[in-house]
């Protein structure tokens, strides 16, 4: 590193925490009594001392001295990348599939749940990639698909008594149409215009959900909703629903590999990267955007009839603008149209807000802080679509 | 020869194109005979790409008739004409910049079911364009311009079209490379593919082709053999820069 890269370098920390330092001190220091230093000096430093304490290291590194701990530890991640590349694709998925099976039997009532919470949000992202990664159809109301799904089985149980297995194609499908009944009237839009339109329609749903008192019982949202029973087994523990929403999500997981690696999938990639280019290879623009619509739409359906038989409850206010937004941040941060990166997205930011309950006030300054870094570190998600010919390669 | 008398494979008749209110085409009437290449010439904004994309229905024509193989086709939906082989490579080039070269050919394919036949044409074009072949797993968006080109027209060719429509193939190339595109829209004419070309390089396309026509603000201003318009001293003084 010359001289000045390192200048550079240490002057951008100072301006970034001269910055933060500006921040936090309104954030902390405006009291009744007026504004005070001490707790924002307290915070700030510790923060200013870690930050200067990395650079250091990262200097060091780059001068070569640590080179003595960083060679063997690159060489064994290395060796260990080398193994997972050689290693089969069927076994490590196998192997997740196995950890995920026992997940329960080592995890309490608050893993369970987490947990849960982690399985729904798969389906939601993968739904929405299928939307917004492979049809490059950008969708902030996504989220009412979801209350689609909650409410068809929340209504279906309690007012003719189907049960759950039913309900969950029922509620699917009437996501789906719902899917469509945006997707149509947005088709020639594109994207700011179809951002708005759809962020639109995300709110006339909730808006109807809280208003029309006689069928969803407004704000006061729906109580006694049943849990799934299978020929006399009730899904009543945690631990067991956490396999009915592992079945669903695996369901998903494998719907969407088919659907990407299909004519369809290819279809809606060419659709994203120029619409009359597609057109003009024959591809019918008009039915394949509705068709993700449609798809998007199923997958949040199902995952919303399980929310709703897990809560035992359903009301409005779960199905606002900042789930929608929650759930595309994870299928961008995760990387878009990738199956594993938005299975790590949701991970990394389920997980997150968790990890950081201790820090009660600050935790979503952190998760938001965490969220900016990492899009700067990896803009292209953290796990991106990888790139190469399928189709005709494969046949060689 | 008397053309008249033959039948055209792709005829606009007094064909009227609009945006909004704005008449784009302002009735034009032209024809393509099979096997021939016939180049369109004109200003910026005479409507040449909006002629192509009418022949398309991409653009719908607003009056006037589009008769493809003997056919009425203005109300063919666009995406199912390359099935009947009428296939464009738009201004632009417009490949998808995140597929791959491979995927790109594919997608020109897409509506194919012939997996051995497409197999088959993708060798063809990789001979075609060497280029490619080399560059296969790349990005389509990381190729240079004039690898573009030649994946545009690739892909159009996976499509197995009769009629190739093409819109400014030459834009933004070097001049050896531009010749070589030109001998290879001559290679893909000589294996009986009609070509429909729009240029620029009016000197170049009139050169390459046996008929032309030229357009001036909507309307057909002159139609010729293209050995003629090159001798005309109006054309050459218009768009040939004399
Ligand atoms: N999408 C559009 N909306 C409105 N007007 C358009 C649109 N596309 C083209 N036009 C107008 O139609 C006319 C013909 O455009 P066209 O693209 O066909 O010209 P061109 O002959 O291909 O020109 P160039 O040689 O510059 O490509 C122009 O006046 C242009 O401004
Ligand atoms: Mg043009």
């Amino acid at each position: 590193m010359t001289i000045q890269e390192s200048k550079r370098l240490w002057v951008s920390l100072g301006v970034g925490l001269f910055w933060f330092l500006m921040l936090l001190w309104p954030l902390l220091g405006i009291k009744p009594g007026g504004l005070e230093f001490s707790e924002t000096w307290a915070v700030f430093s510790k923060i200013a001392v870690a930050a200067v304490l990395i650079v250091a290291v990262y200097h060091l590194r780059q001068a070569g001295v640590l080179d003595f701990i960083g060679t063997p530890l690159v060489k064994a991640s290395e060796a260990v990348g080398r193994g997972y590349q050689k290693a089969p694709t069927w076994l490590l998925l196998a192997v997740v599939l196995a950890a995920a099976l026992i997940y329960p039997q080592f995890a309490g009532r608050y893993g369970n749940d987490v947990a849960i919470s982690v399985l729904i949000y798969i389906c939601l992202g993968l739904g929405l990639n299928v939307v917004v990664g492979l049809a490059g159809l950008l969708d902030l109301g996504y989220i009412a698909f979801y209350g689609v799904g909650a409410y068809a089985y929340a209504l279906l149980s309690l007012h003719f008594g189907l049960s759950f297995w039913t309900c969950l194609p029922i509620a699917a499908m009437l996501a789906a149409i719902s899917g469509c009944i945006i997707g149509f009237p947005t088709l020639r839009m594109r994207g700011d215009y179809l951002a708005i339109v759809t962020l639109g329609f995300g709110e006339i749903v909730r808006l109807i959900l809280n208003n029309w008192m006689t069928l969803t019982n407004g704000p006061n949202g729906i109580l006694g909703i049943p849990r799934p029973d299978f020929f006399g087994y009730n899904f009543a523990s945690l631990s067991s629903l956490y396999y009915v929403i592992l079945g669903i999500a695996v369901f998903t997981v494998l719907a969407v590999y088919r659907l990407n690696h299909s004519r369809i999938g290819r279809a809606w990639e060419a659709i994203r990267e120029d619409e009359t280019a597609a057109e003009l290879m024959g591809v019918n623009t008009f039915l394949l955007k509705l068709l993700a619509y449609a798809m998007g739409a199923t997958f949040a359906g199902l995952a919303g009839a399980f929310f709703a038989s897990r809560m035992r409850f359903v009301g409005p206010e779960s199905f606002t603008f900042l789930e929608s937004a929650m759930v595309l941040a994870m299928v961008v941060l995760g990387g878009m149209g990738s199956i594993p990166g938005v299975i790590l997205g949701v991970l990394v930011l389920v997980a997150l807000p968790e990890l950081f309950r201790d820090f009660e006030l600050y935790r979503m300054l952190v998760f938001g802080g965490v969220m900016c870094t990492m899009m700067l570190v990896r803009p292209a998600g953290l796990w991106p679509a990888k790139r190469v010919g399928r189709r005709s390669e494969e046949m060689e | 020869m008397n053309q008249d008398s033959r039948q055209p494979i792709l005829e606009l008749r007094n064909v009227v194109s609009a945006y909004g209110r704005i008449r784009a085409l302002k009735g034009i009437s032209l024809k393509v005979f099979d096997g021939e290449i016939v180049t369109i010439i004109g200003a910026n904004g005479a409507g040449k790409s909006t002629t192509l994309m009418t022949m398309c229905n991409v653009v719908k024509a607003v009056e006037g008739d589009i008769f493809y193989k003997g056919e009425r086709i203005n109300d063919v939906a666009p995406d199912q004409l390359p099935t009947r082989g009428l296939c464009q490579v738009p201004e632009g080039r417009r490949i998808f910049p995140r597929l791959t070269v491979t995927e790109n050919l594919d997608m020109g394919a897409f509506f194919r079911r012939d997996s051995a036949g497409i197999k088959e044409d993708l060798e063809r074009v990789y001979d075609l364009f060497p280029k490619l072949r080399e560059r296969r797993r790349q990005l389509g968006g990381t190729l240079s311009g004039g690898e573009q080109q030649m994946l545009a027209m690739g892909r159009a060719l996976m499509s197995r079209p009769r009629v190739l429509l093409l819109d400014e193939p030459s834009m933004g190339l070097a001049p050896l490379l531009v010749k070589q595109i030109f001998d290879i829209i001559a290679t893909i004419n000589g294996q009986g593919v009609t070509v429909v070309l729009v240029e620029q390089n009016a000197n170049l396309a009139l050169q390459c082709a046996q008929r032309g026509y030229v357009l001036e603000t909507g309307s057909v201003v002159m139609e010729d053999e293209a050995s003629a318009l090159l001798h005309n001293p109006d054309i050459r003084k218009a768009y040939l820069g004399e």
